[in-house]
């Protein structure tokens, strides 16, 4: 019996008995459609988050000086003041792939304007630090070169700040008091936000590095050339790891390293912590599969079980077709047939649900949804392998079937 | 003379369930010749239907041999035995038998879809089976749409669409009123004098009337053999119903 006319006697079966086939296909409908859903709404959500950490800056490098060795006791990173200014200026001036290098040199302190307070951090820059940084301003200047050459005393206020120490007026222009130091407010900053580790990124006052260092921080020679941490934008074309070796080379050179000797700075990048969202976002979206595949299964366990009722209701209907010829592996196909075709039509009324299913959550719950082919690929294999899978149990036992005894079935 | 049609040798069937062994065949050995038509009479247990079950390749025996037109069959695998059963049997069975919700048409045609037939020709000879039995009206019909004696006869063009070499009718008569009895039988007394080898089993003395053998089984063996010199023609019988009727 030829592939054709086994998939005319299934459809005309399933026909025979229409809600029966309806509910049995339901389960494969809604376990396709569960499936292309949350692969959709997952891929969504790890878009979504790859998206914001390229926000953050991917293609941002920090790099922080290393570590003193006192009597053989590490201090850790940042124990030493080996990074400076003209590291990053040589940074930026030298290396090709960079975008744009400043240093940050941090400070802590009390801030005072008017009758308010508040204690804060506060970072020099220089006016690279912006465009290093991806960060604008909501309103005022922003720091100029000449303000660093000149150790100016003019600060932009984060968010944070700006309301803790002046409510809902307008900062610009007003004095405020960083350690007892004057400062004239230029300007305010974009709200940036929770950092990755959950740090009120608002809450800062940025200055010129040269302010920061001479007029509030102060202290020795060797601090006044040192910058905290330096960073660095590379370009959004260029290779990550190629900029990453350049940067280590011209510092390991400036600092007059020998070969096998330590680096006396660290280099960080973002991209470890990029690899790891979309790992656990992965993550999350293979579960939401997973857990949608066990609606599948159960729709394949419904296959099986309509595929064996049916199996025992025809067994007269098998014993005829057996005295009148049918072999056993015609029987066989007959009911694989009937089994894979309530799978695949099921699958297929799954794929319009899931796709319509995925476009509803992207509208109405304004979830970010994104349709994977594969994902539909995947769902329609499986329905299918489900139908094979779940159908030939049935169909193995109705072939198996002697014909006198389906014959004379009651 | 020619090879008989149907040889059997010493043939047995033995079932056995729940640790008892139930004998239904004790040794049966018959011949049968081509063109004859034979009625398979006995009470219930005697083994006339296991008998009609291996003739019809639906059983294979515990002992003993099977020839059909010379092949030994009771040797055959269960798909050479499905072949056997497609291409030279044709089964008439006492319920009918036809697929429900099937047109008749499509369920004449069903023999011939297991043996590669394409479909334009399944059509064609399907539908001048149905002629022949008399139903050229009723392509179409489903099996609910059609009396008793018409589903039996579309078994019957069923039977013949293959051009089987022997039809094996069990009783055939068992769900039919005595006037479409005597026009089924008319039916099948037709085809025997056109050549067909017919063998019936029936409990009816009066159907095993028109066969032109009767074989009588009990207990598993034959217990009677006799050939009938001049068999009742089903189409008088039809004449001198319809009379009484009137």
């Amino acid at each position: 019996m030829t592939w054709l006319a086994s998939i005319r006697i299934a459809l005309r079966a399933l026909r025979v008995n229409k809600l029966r086939s309806t509910l049995t296909m339901l389960g494969i409908i809604i376990g396709v459609a569960a499936v292309i859903t949350m692969i959709a709404v997952g891929a969504g959500a790890q878009a979504r988050v790859e998206e914001h950490i390229k926000g953050l800056g991917t293609n941002l490098i920090m790099l922080l000086p290393g570590s003193v060795t006192s009597g053989g006791v590490r201090m850790g990173s940042g124990s030493r003041n080996t990074l400076t200014d003209d590291d990053s200026y040589a940074i930026q001036r030298e290396i090709q792939e960079v975008q744009a290098a400043s240093p940050q040199l941090r400070g802590t302190g009390q801030v005072v304007a008017g009758n308010s307070n508040w204690s804060t951090v506060f970072y020099g820059v220089t006016p690279d630090y912006f465009e290093a940084r991806n960060w604008t301003l909501a309103s005022g200047r922003t720091i100029e070169a000449g303000d660093v050459s000149g150790s100016a005393k003019v600060a932009l206020l984060g968010e944070t700040v700006a309301k803790n120490l002046f409510g809902d007026s307008d900062p610009v222009g007003q004095v405020i008091r960083i350690r007892k130091v004057p400062f004239v407010v230029i300007g305010t900053l974009e709200r940036k936000g929770q950092s990755l580790q959950g740090q009120d990124q608002d809450d800062v006052i940025l200055m010129p590095i040269t302010t920061a260092r001479n007029r509030v921080i102060g202290g020795n020679a060797a601090r006044l050339r040192s910058a905290g941490s330096i960073f660095v934008k590379v370009r959004d074309d260029a290779d990550m790891a190629e900029a990453e070796s350049q940067i280590r080379n011209l510092l390991r050179q400036r600092h007059r390293l020998q070969p096998g000797q330590e680096d006396d700075f660290t280099l960080r990048n973002l991209s470890e912590v990029l690899a790891a969202r979309e790992e656990s976002s992965r993550v999350m979206t293979l579960l939401l599969a997973a857990v949608a595949s066990v609606s599948l299964l159960v729709g394949g366990i419904g296959i099986m079980n309509i595929m064996l009722v049916s199996v025992t209701e025809r067994t007269r209907e098998i014993g005829l077709r057996m005295a009148v010829g049918a072999r056993g592996r015609d029987i066989l196909s007959q009911f694989l047939v009937e089994a894979v075709t309530l799978a695949l039509i099921g699958g297929l009324l799954g794929i319009m649900l899931g796709v319509g299913g995925s476009f509803a959550i992207g509208h109405f719950a304004e979830w970010r949804t994104e349709l994977n082919l594969d994902a539909i690929a995947l769902a329609v294999g499986f329905a299918a392998t489900i139908g094979i899978f779940f159908g030939f149990y049935p169909a193995r036992k109705a072939s198996r079937l002697l014909p006198i005894e389906a014959l004379r079935y009651e | 003379m020619t090879e008989p049609l149907i040889v059997t040798r010493d043939l047995a069937k033995e079932y056995h369930m729940d640790g008892y062994t139930v004998v239904a065949l004790r040794g049966v050995s018959l011949e049968i010749a081509a063109g004859e038509f034979v009625a398979v009479m006995g009470p219930s247990g005697s083994g006339k239907s296991t008998f009609m079950n291996l003739l019809g390749c639906l059983d294979s025996p515990s002992r003993g041999d099977y020839f059909l037109a010379g092949d030994r069959v009771s040797e055959l695998s269960g798909d050479a035995l499905a072949a056997i059963r497609n291409r030279r049997l044709g089964f008439v069975f006492q319920n009918f038998n036809l697929l429900p919700r099937t047109s008749a048409v499509e369920n004449v045609e069903l023999p011939l879809l297991y043996s590669q037939v394409p479909a334009d020709e399944r059509r064609h000879r399907a539908m001048s089976r149905l002629g022949e039995v008399g139903l050229a009206e009723r392509f179409h019909h489903q099996p609910s749409q059609l009396s008793g004696g018409q589903q039996q006869r579309v078994a019957i063009a069923r039977a013949l669409v293959n051009n089987p070499v022997l039809i094996l009718a069990d009783e055939p008569t068992g769900a039919l009123d005595t006037r479409t009895s005597f026009e089924l039988m008319g039916l099948l007394q037709q085809l025997n004098r056109g050549g067909m080898t017919v063998v019936l089993v029936t409990h009816e003395h009066d159907i095993a009337t028109f066969a032109s053998r009767i074989i009588s089984f009990r207990d598993g063996h034959v217990l009677d053999d006799r050939r009938v010199e001049r068999p009742a023609d089903a189409q008088e019988m039809l004449r001198e119903f319809d009379k009484e009727a009137a």
